[in-house]
């Protein structure tokens, strides 16, 4: 039996899986990185339009500050986020970039003067100011008050990814590719590593760990089409899920992409809308308008996806052979522009569609894209139920997005949430608790069921087809865990996805016998995974009877903030059982900052709960008795709801702004 | 379009798998109906779902952006997602991109083979303070126009189809390739990147390095990102002639290089 010790164990090779990599061994713990791919081929490198962070250095985003990025994600995730956890990322989000920059990351740059732009169709001229030339830019992005995006041209998370990754290589970070865990090992409540197959060999290898990460991204592949990259199957969660005693958070709160390409999905980044660019309809009409009259195009995701099936429904979609679509319109932008900011999507557009954005319109429907829900784990990413096991971005749950997630804070949040669990894990390390106490024997255990597995897979004669199961799961949640949502179509979904997983046990691999690499081994195993993670998915939202953020519920339009401010908590105590645990958790409005009120956009359809009301008057005496006094944004935000003390010391301090200097604030007291 | 009928291609795929014991090279021909929009991406999955589930090759984000699916196409190094089959003649061939190490059939190792040149190049940051001493300070200022030009080089995606196009690796397998040169040339453009032109000649003045190529331009030809290589390696080329000259290294036949030689 091949068993391999390190101190940290991270499984993913992400933005996030890499950051706490570099975080750990910095702080001196070795650590060992398990990942499908060459780290740089992660999902992350596909992220285009930008990272957010409230620099305020662009003419745009000036004013920018904690407090209004802070409300734009709390009501981006229509009050599903955890709100200490949204502070924690805010105030850390601006040092985060600065690191990255540390890395070698080529932010797009202010340019100081004036330079033309396209707002609402129309061309406006923004003057930049001179003290910010040279200093971070950012870019318009949904559901934000200022421009606060930044990026690097459309290779946002590729810059980012390759600087990480580099970063990793300078650690000496050890990065084992092409090594998949199947299985958490874990005794007495603690988790203690994974069991991992070579994908290359076949050999099946323990990797034991004082404390095991997972970063393996989202589950988007759970469905017919997506605009995640392939190897996003939800494996993590689902291993996660299959030790029976770690939780998945909020598994229904599934984000669609308002613009991927039709019909192979590819996305069309929001930096499109964000620059400008407009949705039009069969006749050519701008609709956005009609439905969301103040942030039209620029409306959170989730509101503009809705409103286009809504307009598509209305026979205004331009019919084509693969479904109705919708027109994204950027050719107004000028080639010089597209051929310089928004050159990826050129590309996708000759290569996958073979036409020219400049001259025409590219054909886009909303498509699932992100997986709010993931890993349940308190503020520092630890499980809340398996001690010893941790998670971070977006295969996590810790709970940032809520039901829905605002563009540009994803990388962001990869980012930020490793440097912040690096340091917790670290910490963790270093106590005495961190004791590895599990025998050979019971690790041998873990991996001889993996093997058996494995065995029987290969050896099932006569047993169902993976593909066939797969297939069949990935329509059921297209056509009936979509955009829109009712109880009869998910009633459906959850018992034809029960039937599936049963039927999946009995999964054999024939045409390909290899222990070694073997992709329709690879298939088989993974699909008995994604069956359950899709299980998740259904089941919340059947469970769920209300709409909020992502989940739309036509029979329960309602945002209810009486019956269902908490979060879906579940989990497969039993691997016997075939449908998934539900349990919630409660929010209390009661600890809000942001007490439950409308987004600004979207429907105006709430149930409210009597408590927003308290807790809003609440506030609004307690600011007013500091403004009163004189107190700064910093002390008001305190008396509210404090956070610090969550953060790792290293990251407590005040960010600096052009308007907001630290040697001006000394002066000034 | 609709009412031609649609193509039957012809798809031959060099296979060998090296964990199956007396299993040679050979070449496996499927037949496929080509549909509208169809790129190498499809047709190999369906290859796989419904012909032959042992089929290896490598996709991740089937968008033509993290490098994955190098291999040669009608013997042309490229990437197999971003390839649509309407741009290619009925029959086409399928090889693994040669010279790195095969995993099976069209999967190719070539993440270890860019990790160790990663590493020999040291392509990061050289700073004297490895960590940003007050993270909570406003970043330093850049030239809006430098950014850019930095992140021009930055786009390259290892997918490898430039060390497949090289006459000069297939001769030397220690050279860095042109992904190796380019990435020194992005961190030689980079301010925040302390280290000296002597210090990169240490790295690649020698003919495993900028001295190896033959500036017969096999890689620019090939790149997927369309990345400037050639005039990126005469420029480096140029630079470290300079750097060997002041450091009084003689490098015998390194001017020759910026005449024009026989093709490879
Ligand atoms: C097309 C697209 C564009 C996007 N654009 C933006 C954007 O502009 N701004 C933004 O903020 N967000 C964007 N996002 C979202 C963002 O890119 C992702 O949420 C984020 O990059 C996820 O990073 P991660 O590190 O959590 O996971 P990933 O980058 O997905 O990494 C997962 C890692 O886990 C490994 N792994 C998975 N399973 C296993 C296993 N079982 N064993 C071992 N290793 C495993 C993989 O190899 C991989 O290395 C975009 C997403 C998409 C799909
Ligand atoms: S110019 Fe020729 S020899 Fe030089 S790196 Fe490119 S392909 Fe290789
Ligand atoms: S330089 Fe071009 S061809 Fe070479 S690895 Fe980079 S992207 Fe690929
Ligand atoms: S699969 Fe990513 S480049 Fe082809």
């Amino acid at each position: 039996m091949n068993i391999i010790y390190t101190d940290v164990l991270v499984v993913g090779g992400g933005l996030a899986g890499l950051r706490v990599a570099t975080g750990v061994q910095e702080r001196g713990h070795h650590t060992i990185v398990l990942t499908l791919v060459p780290p740089k081929r992660s999902h992350s490198a596909a992220a285009q339009g930008g990272m957010q962070a409230s620099l305020g250095n662009c003419a745009m985003g000036w004013g920018d500050n904690e407090d209004i990025h802070f409300e734009d994600t709390v009501k981006g995730s229509d009050w599903g986020a955890d709100q200490q956890v949204v502070r924690m990322f805010v105030n850390t989000a601006p040092k985060a970039i600065r690191q990255l920059t540390h890395y070698g990351v080529p932010w797009n740059r202010v340019r100081k003067g004036k330079h033309e732009s396209i707002i609402n169709a129309e061309k406006v001229v923004i003057e930049e100011k001179e003290e910010a030339h040279g200093l971070i830019t950012a870019r318009d992005f949904g559901g934000t008050k200022k421009w606060r995006t930044c990026y690097t041209s459309d290779g946002t998370g590729h810059s980012m990814l390759y600087a990480m990754d580099n970063k990793a290589h300078e650690d000496r970070v050890e990065i084992h590719e092409r090594m998949e865990a199947l299985s958490l090992i874990h005794h007495h409540g603690r988790c203690y590593g994974v069991v991992a197959r070579n994908l290359m060999s076949g050999e099946i290898v323990a990797y034991i760990a004082k404390a095991t990460t997972i970063a393996t991204g989202g589950y988007g592949r759970i469905y017919e089409v997506s605009t995640n990259a392939i190897i996003c199957q939800g494996t993590g969660q689902a291993i996660a899920l299959e030790s029976g005693i770690a939780t998945l958070g909020n598994m229904e709160a599934v984000q669609f992409h308002p613009t991927a390409i039709v019909p192979v999905g590819i996305l069309t980044t929001e930096g499109c809308r964000g620059d400008g660019g407009l949705l039009r309809d069969v006749d050519g009409y701008r609709f956005m308008p009609d439905y969301e009259p103040e942030k039209k195009e620029l409306a959170s995701r989730d509101v503009v996806s809705r409103r286009m099936i809504e307009h598509i429904r209305k026979g205004k979609g331009v019919p084509s052979r693969y479904g109705d679509h919708l027109w994204l319109d950027i050719t107004i932008l000028g080639r010089k522009h597209i051929e310089k900011n928004l050159r990826e999507v050129k590309d996708i557009c000759e290569n996958f569609l073979g036409i020219d954005p400049a001259v025409d319109w590219i054909p886009v429907r909303p498509t699932q894209h992100y997986s709010m829900g993931g890993i349940r784990t308190k503020h520092t990413g630890e499980s809340q139920t398996l001690k010893g096991l941790y998670a971070c971005g977006e295969a996590a749950c810790w709970d940032m997005h809520g039901f829905n997630r605002l563009g540009g804070n994803s990388v962001s949040e990869t980012v930020v949430s490793g440097m912040l669990v690096a340091e917790y894990i670290s910490d963790f390390c270093d106590s005495p608790q961190s004791h590895i106490g599990i025998s050979t024997g019971a690790i041998e255990v873990f991996v001889e069921a993996e093997k058996e597995k494995i065995h029987r897979l290969l050896n099932n004669e006569g047993g169902e087809d993976a593909y066939v199961l797969r297939r069949a799961m990935e329509k059921i949640m297209m056509e009936k865990v979509g955009i829109f949502r009712n109880g009869k179509d998910l009633q459906d979904a959850v018992e034809q996805l029960e039937q599936l997983h049963i039927r999946s046990k009995n999964i054999g691999v024939f045409r390909s016998k290899s222990y070694a690499a073997n992709p329709a081994l690879v298939v088989a195993y993974r699909t008995q995974k994604m069956i359950k993670v899709a299980l998740t998915v259904a089941y919340g939202a059947l469970l769920r009877t209300e709409s909020r953020g992502a989940h739309a519920r036509e029979d329960y339009p309602m945002r209810d903030d009486i019956n269902w401010l908490k979060r879906t908590i579940t989990s497969w105590p039993d691997p016997e059982q075939t449908l998934p645990t539900v349990t919630y958790e409660p929010i209390d409005i009661m600890d809000m900052e942001l007490p439950p009120g409308w987004r600004g956009y979207g429907k105006k359809n709430i149930i409210e709960n009597p408590d927003s009301a308290i807790q809003q008057a609440k506030i609004d005496a307690i600011r007013n008795e500091l403004l009163k006094k004189g107190a700064d944004r910093f002390a008001i935000q305190k008396a509210l709801m404090p956070y610090e003390h969550l953060l790792p010391e290293r990251y407590r301090g005040r960010n600096e702004r052009l308007y907001e200097r630290f040697d001006e604030q000394k002066d000034d007291q | 379009m609709s009412d031609t009928k649609p193509r039957k291609l012809k798809i031959n795929i060099l296979r060998y798998d090296p964990h199956i014991k007396g299993d040679e090279p050979h070449i496996d021909t499927f037949e496929i109906e080509e549909a509208p929009g169809m790129t190498l991406f499809i047709v190999l999955n369906d290859i796989r779902e419904h012909h032959d589930a042992s089929l290896k090759f490598d996709f991740v984000c089937r968008a033509g952006i993290c490098g994955s699916c190098g291999m040669l196409i009608n013997g042309k190094p490229g990437l197999a997602c971003s390839t649509l089959t309407s741009r290619l003649p009925d029959e086409i061939n399928l090889a693994p991109l040669p010279f790195f190490e095969l995993i099976g059939d069209l999967s190719i190792y070539n993440g270890k083979w860019m990790r160790g040149m990663n590493e020999r190049l040291e392509t990061w940051i050289h700073h004297k303070e490895k960590e940003l001493r007050d993270i909570d300070r406003i970043e330093e200022p850049m030239d809006p126009d430098l950014a850019e030009e930095i992140y021009e080089l930055d786009r390259c995606i290892e997918c490898g189809c430039c060390i497949a196009g090289c006459g000069t690796i297939q001769m030397n397998e220690n050279f860095v390739g042109a992904v190796g040169l380019n990435k020194i040339a992005r961190y030689r453009l980079d301010p925040r990147d302390e280290r000296t032109d002597a210090d990169y000649y240490e790295l690649i003045g020698d003919e495993n390095g900028v001295f190896g190529c033959m500036t017969l331009l096999g890689c620019e030809d090939v790149c997927p990102k369309k990345l400037p290589l050639q005039s990126k390696i005469a420029y480096m080329r140029r630079q470290m002639v300079k750097t060997g000259l002041n450091n009084n290294i003689r490098k015998c036949n390194c001017l020759q290089h910026e005449e024009k030689m026989p093709e490879h």
